[in-house]
């Protein structure tokens, strides 16, 4: 690698091999000892992003490799689950009666090749702290969800997709490799095409804890995009439109209305962008033209946190929607937006996830692929009558699949939404949705979801059974399991 | 695990005769459960409960359970729980009594107290503490109107609902921050076997409306549930009515 340098302490670095595969026992012992016992954040009860279905569980906040291992080793009967920023909906980074591991404390980013556009960092390091970091070097992660407040470990665990799946597939198409402690003490060091690799990317956690990752950048000459959007009118338009022109911009995703009824039904607003070149940045932006590369995330007060329930009704919802559709230019090119406010509109309020209340929410994500366009109008259309209140959902057109085994991504549509839990009788409307989505060869998004029935899980990801053969055999004694796990039985 | 909308996987009720208990399993079946441990005195009517829920789709287990001989309590109930988490625990047992025979049967009258309260402490306790040991789980326990205020007409079995009631409240609060829930459940005069032939109360309810009440008190994590919700509204007028004029209402 050409310049290393260690951003913690500023100084030059050779990366050292944190953990060498073969010094077992020389890890078991450290294991042992007293002084490198993690810090012992204490029992705490857990929930994910949604705010749902809380548990008790341990948890213990690693500061090294060493540490990591030795709370894995002491995890005790009841096993033991990497947590990063929390970001997850549902329950998979939690672990009932056992012990979480906090990782966001291993966030050092190790080194970096300017040149290559490579990144070692350990497996805490979010996405927002890689930005600031590398945007000033010219360099942009190669995906990104929307929200910049993930891990890298959580990425790769859940290989999540953003706005440029059709063009860059998942996370974990850019990891040139990753370190892996697994249940026996051991760390590996996994290249992709292999079956650990994809058993690990979109694994959720179960196959170890990830303790590096090395990732390959994307060259960017500003920290602006140039965006287009545009307004379809219902569902069929905005397929038409997602069809026609993703191909020209590496970012694409559509707000879509899930309220709108009659033959305004799955009426949406393109937005659909590139990484601004320095040309194209204005003579008269001079502060963006001096300084191209900054990174200057705005941010909100947070809600309280008690918000009554009920909030955010169908009225309420309804209304945004109707604004949020009127307010969007029916047809706009070339418009530069800051980095932030294009793919993480919603950091920009911290603790956005408390204005559902106390009874938090659900995000149902799912994907059919092409030819299922048929399944996806009776979706959307079946939510347009129930009157979900939904102001967050999203359509993609996704690109190829991705090689992990438990991946969501499929070439197809997917649509996002998120629902007060309160909402009554929808988890049966759910299993409904469920239905469909199985008939169609589709699938939900286990980062995501919290309902799921389990008999429907095989059917959704037909590499499941490779993936609990590789876990029994890897970890034979359920060391690492979490709330998600025991619940669909992964 | 139950799932974001608290419906359990595994069901464990304690009383699994009680009508009020099967109408719950029958309502949690059709969502997600699917492993149903039946606790009871051995009896065709606990096999007939267990075939009944069996039909429905789930796995049925029983288990032979008497609230009275609490000294077996920690061992029946732990085997249960070594054999898997159980997401929700429905304290169900409990006996109506023979409120005018028992004035006179102090006997009689006591094991009614000891079904209804000794039973109840020693089997809460123990699946309080699996449950905490596991770091999830719902504790349901099926209180009584009747304990919110004891009442000439059947102050025994009252007394020993009040008992129970006070108990679970309090181990409700005792587990507060632990990720167990403690769910208190009053409800009326329920349509039941336990309660045929008896002259019905105003605001009568049945099994299967309880049970509604509890899938939805398990989603809200309630910590107490009224059935019918009304119950909530009369039973705190009724508890500030003066001594003398509560004696001689008609309830």
């Amino acid at each position: 690698m050409a310049a290393e340098t260690d951003f913690e302490t500023g100084v030059d670095t050779r990366v050292a091999p944190a953990l060498d595969p073969d010094a077992d026992p020389a890890l078991a012992a450290a294991a042992d000892s007293a002084e490198d016992s993690a810090e012992d954040v204490g029992i705490d009860t857990l929930t994910g992003w949604g705010r749902t279905a809380p548990t008790h569980a341990r948890v213990i906040r690693p500061r090294t490799y060493e540490e990591a291992a030795a709370a894995v080793r002491a995890c005790g009967a009841r096993g033991s689950i990497a947590r990063g920023l929390g970001r997850a909906y549902g329950d998979a980074a939690q672990n009932a009666g056992g012990s979480v591991l906090d990782m966001t404390a291993l966030a050092r980013i190790r080194a970096v090749d300017a040149e290559a556009g490579l990144v070692v960092c350990d497996a805490g390091v979010s996405l927002h702290h890689l930005m600031e970091v590398l945007l000033p070097l010219g360099w942009f992660v190669p995906v990104t969800p929307g929200t910049r407040y993930v891990t890298v470990g959580g990425a790769v665990g859940a290989d999540i997709h953003g706005k440029n799946h059709h063009v860059s597939g998942s996370f974990s198409r850019h990891v040139v490799s990753l370190d892996l402690l697994t249940a026996d003490g051991h760390v590996h060091t996994v290249a992709p095409g292999t079956p650990l690799f994809d058993a690990t990317a979109g694994g959720m956690g179960l196959t170890g804890v990830i303790l590096s990752v090395t990732l390959r950048l994307l060259p960017v000459e500003t920290s602006l995009m140039s965006v287009d959007t545009e307004r379809a009118t219902d569902l069929d338009d905005l397929m038409a439109r997602l069809t026609a022109g993703d191909h020209r911009h590496r970012y694409s995703v559509a707000w879509i209305d899930l309220l709108a009824r009659g033959a305004s039904t799955g009426r949406a607003v393109l937005t659909r962008g590139d990484h601004a070149p320095y040309d194209a940045l204005p003579v008269r932006a001079r502060r963006a033209r001096r300084s191209p590369l900054a990174f200057r995330p705005g941010q909100l007060p947070s809600p309280p946190a008690y918000v009554p329930e009920g909030l955010l009704g169908r009225t309420t919802v309804g209304l945004f929607n109707e604004l949020w559709y009127r307010k969007a230019p029916r047809r706009s090119t070339g418009r530069l937006q800051r980095l932030s406010s294009f793919f993480h509109p919603l950091d920009g309020v911290p603790h956005w996830n408390r204005v559902y209340g106390r009874g938090g929410f659900v995000q149902y994500q799912f994907v059919v692929g092409h030819g299922q366009e048929e399944t996806l109008r009776r979706v959307v259309r079946r939510i347009a009558t129930r009157g979900c209140p939904s102001f967050l959902a999203v359509l993609k057109r996704f690109g190829e699949a991705d090689p992990g085994w438990l991946s969501f991504p499929m070439p197809g549509w997917t649509l996002a939404l998120d629902i007060p839990a309160s909402l009554s009788g929808l988890g049966a409307f759910l299993d409904e949705l469920d239905e469909e989505v199985v008939a169609a060869g589709g699938r939900v998004y286990l980062a995501k979801d919290s309902r799921l029935r389990p008999e429907l899980l095989a059917a959704m990801y037909p590499r499941l059974a490779d993936f609990r053969e590789l876990r029994a055999a890897l970890d034979p004694h359920a060391v690492f399991v979490s709330d998600l796990a025991r619940r669909l039985g992964l | 695990m139950k799932d974001a909308f608290g419906a359990p996987q595994s069901l464990l009720v304690l009383g699994g005769t009680s009508e009020i208990g099967l109408a719950t399993a029958r309502r949690l079946i059709a969502r997600r459960t699917r492993t149903v441990w039946l606790a009871g005195r051995p009896s065709p009517g606990l096999t007939a409960a267990a075939a009944s829920l069996r039909a429905l789709g789930a796995d049925v287990h029983t288990v032979p359970f008497d609230a009275l001989d609490t000294a077996s309590h920690e061992e029946r109930l732990g085997k249960i729980f070594a054999e898997g988490d159980v997401d929700t625990v429905l304290l169900a047992f409990g006996v109506l009594g023979d409120q005018v025979r028992d004035e006179s049967d102090p006997l009689a009258a006591v094991r009614v107290a000891q079904t209804n309260y000794t039973g109840a402490v020693s089997a809460g306790l123990v699946c309080a503490q699996a449950l905490q040991t596991q770091g999830h789980g719902s504790l349901v326990v099926l209180s009584s109107v009747a304990g919110e205020r004891a009442r000439r007409a059947n102050f025994i079995y009252g007394s020993s609902k009040a008992g129970l009631d006070a108990f679970a409240q309090g181990l409700g609060d005792a587990m507060h921050g632990t990720g167990v829930h403690v769910m208190v459940v009053r409800p009326g005069f329920v349509r039941t076997r336990m309660t045929a032939g008896r002259e019905e109360a105003p605001l009568a309810t049945t099994p299967e409306a309880v049970a509604t009440a509890i899938e939805l008190g398990l989603r809200r994590r309630s910590e107490t549930v009224w059935v019918p919700g009304a119950l909530r509204v009369v039973m705190s007028a009724l508890r500030h009515v003066p001594r003398p004029l509560f004696r001689r209402l008609p309830v």
